[in-house]
């Protein structure tokens, strides 16, 4: 039987990145995966790398991570550019909160200024006059998330890591067991996604289906991430469904429109009810995109914890069983500061941040 | 027959009333567009299902100028 330091399972964004940062510290690596590489959830985000200050510990994450980010702003593939989020208030009331989300930004390091009225027109002209003004975190970016996974996977392989195109069928007592009855022994780390349930059924994993839509080329229509501020209402909310107003100018021009939130579909059909709604919802903050064309439609799933943050560390119970799971519509902002809590706990080393928030033990459901 | 003013990438060009922008352009004798990738390109179809024919008018890029009317004063750019 092949052997090997850590086996994972999944290569997503997360997979991809434990195995990037597990071969960087001399680890002997397999990573399992029957699709695409990025193909899950990873291919469907927006790519928008984003610090969200509406819970500690998930900001806490989402800042080591965007350090982390820094080291691969170069790297063609990935498409980085730092274009910026613009948060944008619709009501004196929104306008009015900015200053506590600033100060809560601030604590951790993460710079946002606080725009009026007349600035945020002179930053997006095309926005829907009569807004009361936003937030402007300048350093953020955006991404092509399957081009980060394959650039992940490619350097763990140029340090020895072993592709295995199948699937994991069983966690064994040595290790996994793949489609073709091939045993592999070592850790496990089970990085699966919304499919987390098939292998480790103990975790709650919930899907949320997205919507995005993207347009044709129009450069130069916007010029940041743009998000109402309202946004980490439906992000954070538990209702069935929701929609809030999102779009990325992406570096061909092309704008994607998104977001929708949606519990309980479990196809990937496209709803044109729900394709619908969002898109009303973004012409109320940017009229003009119901003049362009749309090129393309598609879904995609969300893996959702028991409590919305992700699973990163030992599977109770198990010894040589870990997981890294569960990192809802965050996942590729924090895919690489999840990577290092897990494989440095892994290795036995403390955590740069505090690790507890994401302690698998916290959601094992009760037998 | 009436004619109308439009404005192709900057040249004033009396065409008929009615006609289509593609045929406008066509008759500019100007180069029709070219792609993002430097590519030269024109009308295929000539009924709004290829998309080889997509200038900029008015303002707004990426029309299919097969499907649209020319009208008095439009602004038409081949490569926006
Ligand atoms: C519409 C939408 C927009 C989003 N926008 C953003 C955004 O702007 N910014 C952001 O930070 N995040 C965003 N996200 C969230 C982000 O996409 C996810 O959190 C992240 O991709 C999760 O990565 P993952 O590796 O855990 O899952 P996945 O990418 O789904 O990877 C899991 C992999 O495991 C494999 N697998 C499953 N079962 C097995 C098995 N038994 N054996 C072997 N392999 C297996 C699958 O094939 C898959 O490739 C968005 C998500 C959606 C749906
Ligand atoms: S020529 Fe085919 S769409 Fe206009």
């Amino acid at each position: 039987m092949k052997s090997y330091d850590l086996i994972i399972v999944g290569a997503g964004i997360i997979g991809t990145a434990c195995a990037d940062y597990a071969s960087q510290q001399g680890l002997r690596v397999a990573i399992v995966e029957p699709g695409p590489i990025g193909g899950g959830a990873t291919a469907a985000a927006m790519g928008h790398l984003v610090a969200m200050d509406d819970d500690p510990a998930e900001l806490a994450l989402a800042n080591y991570s965007l350090g982390l980010w820094e080291d691969f702003t170069q790297v063609a593939q990935i498409e980085y550019n730092r274009c910026g989020t613009l948060w944008v208030a619709s009501s004196d009331a929104e306008y009015a909160h900015i200053p506590e989300k600033i100060a809560r930004l601030a604590a951790v390091g993460v710079q946002a200024e606080l725009i009026d009225g007349e600035q945020l027109y002179r930053l997006e002209p095309a926005l829907q006059r009569g807004l009361a003004g936003g937030m402007h975190v300048a350093r953020e970016a955006v991404v092509y998330p399957p081009g980060m996974a394959r650039h992940l996977l490619d350097r763990a392989r140029a340090r020895g890591a072993l592709l295995y195109s199948q699937r994991v069928t069983a966690i064994t007592q040595q290790g996994v067991q793949l489609d073709d009855q091939t045993s592999l022994a070592g850790s496990v780390l089970v990085a699966t996604g919304c499919a987390l349930p098939e292998l480790l059924p103990q975790l709650p994993m919930r899907a949320r289906k997205g919507h995005l839509v993207i347009t044709d080329r129009y450069p130069g229509l916007i010029h940041h991430q743009l998000l109402e501020l309202g946004y980490a209402d439906s992000a954070h909310g538990d209702a069935d469904s929701s929609v809030a107003f999102n779009v990325q100018p992406r570096p061909t021009g092309q704008i994607l429109i998104g977001s929708s939130r949606e519990y309980g579909s479990e196809t990937s059909q496209v709803s044109m009810p729900m394709i619908q709604r969002m898109l009303e919802r973004t012409f109320r903050y940017l009229p003009a995109l119901r003049q362009l064309d749309a090129l393309r439609i598609w879904t995609g799933f969300r893996p959702v914890s028991a409590d919305g943050l992700p699973y990163l560390g030992r599977v109770p119970e198990h010894t040589n069983v870990w997981v890294a799971a569960g990192h809802e519509g965050l996942g590729i902002t924090t895919s690489l500061g999840s990577a290092r809590l897990v494989i440095d706990q892994w290795l036995g080393r403390a955590a740069a941040i505090d690790a507890r928030p994401y302690d698998p033990a916290r959601a094992v459901a009760c037998v | 027959m009436t004619q109308v003013r439009i404005n192709i990438d900057g040249h004033a060009l009396d065409v008929p009333a009615g006609i289509s922008v593609a045929a406008a352009i066509a008759q500019s004798q100007r180069p029709f567009r070219r792609s993002v990738s430097g590519h030269m390109r024109a009308p295929f179809c000539g009924m709004g299902i290829c998309f080889e024919c997509r200038v900029q008018i008015d303002g707004i890029a990426q029309q299919r100028s097969c499907m649209v009317s020319v009208r008095d004063g439009m602004q038409v750019v081949t490569d926006g």
